[in-house]
């Protein structure tokens, strides 16, 4: 067994864990978190995709001990209170999500790639950065849509007449 | 998964004795071939050890000749690098294109070559830039390095520490991607030397893994352009093929990639 101790969403949290828990398994069954989706065991579908020290990772392809001093962000850790992200607004604005399984890896990588590419942010971008994130209902259109509604409030960039509605940037 | 034991080494040292003193222990670096692997209880190790928190294998280093760059720098250190970027943009793209942006987060270059994928992308680039790779013990010339698929020349518990590439006048890599995985179904790394002699190393096709396409490299050595590709040609026995694609259409695709890349340098 192991000791672990990391931050998740601004709180420390410390647990004995066996080497062999899955930072996801420990995500969901001993933080009870369960924002964070389990869909496939091939490390492909990113519904399990967190903030790792600042990186978007698929948390069911790391050990919880490998985290043990990092800094995690998951789904629950992004709004401010009562006031979503405004990836989040932007997805509930633009039908971003249908069953909503894939959603909270969608933002956690949107997330990720908005403070990568910033207003350089593109379509284009937005779809080839999305391989590792499998969405079965919503064909994506408005995933994208969503993402780059976020993007040009964020970096103050809006060239399009379709802006969020959201108040909390 | 199995029971295991967690190694959190600082340096090369401990993690080469920590690997001596398991019964079974494994290296675990990005963790992205391996924990799937060990998720489908394909591989079962007793220990592993942590690799990413050894500064002696992390950073970037450049000379006139060849581009170093450390064992458990990740695919996405790689393609974001300016001193990539700068002596060697063929690489930084090949790192930009493995895989998503969250494997690129946590994969590594040790990794890679250590895992020898038959389709994976950096023993295509360790071929054609003639790579030596530092371990532990010794140094191994990329030639002698990739022997099979998934098999290399590393002995038990060897330690891949880091990577010379050395610095071609030109150097593209034109890969397709299978639609799924993103893996490679045919990638063509091109290099050409000052002398004019050119390399060639083919990854996703072959039966064996990675290869040096000899023909095309004897083409392009005496004739610089995408023509001289024309008559070459490919033994389609050496060739995988299975549900992704058959030899046949590998061996085309093979051609159709080092023309791609050739497009990009002329
Ligand atoms: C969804 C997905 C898509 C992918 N797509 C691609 C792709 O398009 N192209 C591609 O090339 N790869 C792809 N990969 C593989 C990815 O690049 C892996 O990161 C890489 O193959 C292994 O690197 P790692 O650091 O994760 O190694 P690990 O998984 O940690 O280790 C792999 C093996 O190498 C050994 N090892 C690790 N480091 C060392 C070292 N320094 N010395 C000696 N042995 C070592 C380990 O013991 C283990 O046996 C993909 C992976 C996934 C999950
Ligand atoms: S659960 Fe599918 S990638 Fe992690
Ligand atoms: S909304 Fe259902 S999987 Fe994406």
């Amino acid at each position: 067994m192991n000791e672990i101790s990391m931050t998740v969403n601004g709180e420390t949290v410390s647990h004995t864990v066996e080497a062999r828990t899955l930072l996801v398994t420990y995500i969901r069954d001993h933080l009870k978190l369960t924002g964070t989706h389990i869909g496939c065991d091939t490390s492909q579908c990113g519904a399990c995709v967190i903030n790792f020290n600042g990186k978007a990772v698929k948390s069911c392809t790391m050990l919880a001990v490998q985290a043990d001093g990092a800094e995690i962000t998951t789904i629950e850790g992004i709004a401010a209170g009562d006031q979503l992200h405004p990836v989040q607004a932007a997805f509930k604005e633009h039908h971003g999500l249908q069953c909503g399984f894939c959603t909270p890896g969608m933002i956690i990588a949107a997330v990720d790639m908005i403070n990568r590419y910033g207003n350089t942010l593109d379509e284009a971008t937005i779809r080839s950065e999305l391989e590792g994130n499998i969405c079965r209902c919503t064909g994506y259109q408005n995933i994208v849509k969503s993402i780059k509604a976020a993007a040009d409030e964020m970096t103050g960039s809006s060239m399009s007449d379709q802006s969020s509605t959201s108040s909390a940037s | 998964m199995f029971h295991l034991t967690y190694h959190r080494p600082t340096s090369v040292e401990d993690a080469v004795h920590f690997f001596t003193n398991g019964a079974d222990a494994k290296f675990l670096a990005g963790g992205q071939t391996l924990l799937p692997t060990m998720k489908q209880r394909l591989a079962a190790p007793s220990d592993v050890i942590d690799l990413r928190h050894i500064s002696a294998l992390m950073g970037i280093g450049s000379t006139e000749e060849q581009l170093t760059i450390g064992a458990a720098v990740t695919h996405a250190e790689v393609a974001a690098s300016q001193q990539v970027k700068q002596t060697l943009p063929a690489l930084a793209e090949l790192a930009a294109h493995i895989g998503d942006p969250h494997v690129r987060h946590m994969g590594t270059l040790g990794g890679s070559i250590a895992n020898n994928d038959p389709a994976a992308d950096y023993p295509a680039a360790a071929l054609a830039l003639a790579a030596t790779i530092h371990t532990n013990s010794r140094t191994i010339a990329a030639e002698d390095f990739f022997t099979g698929l998934f098999e290399t020349d590393l002995q038990e518990g060897e330690l891949i520490t880091k990577v010379d590439f050395k610095i071609p006048t030109k150097a593209a890599y034109a890969k397709f991607a299978n639609p799924a995985s993103r893996y490679a179904m045919a990638g063509v790394f091109v290099a050409r030397y000052a002398d004019e002699h050119v390399i060639v190393a083919v990854t996703g096709a072959g039966s064996d893994g990675v290869f040096r396409h000899r023909d095309m490299e004897a083409a392009l050595s005496d004739d610089w352009s995408v023509e001289a590709l024309t008559p070459t040609s490919m033994n389609e026995s050496d060739l995988l093929s299975d549900i992704h694609g058959s030899a046949a259409y590998r061996a085309n695709l093979v051609k159709v990639m080092a023309q791609k890349a050739m497009k990009t340098m002329i």
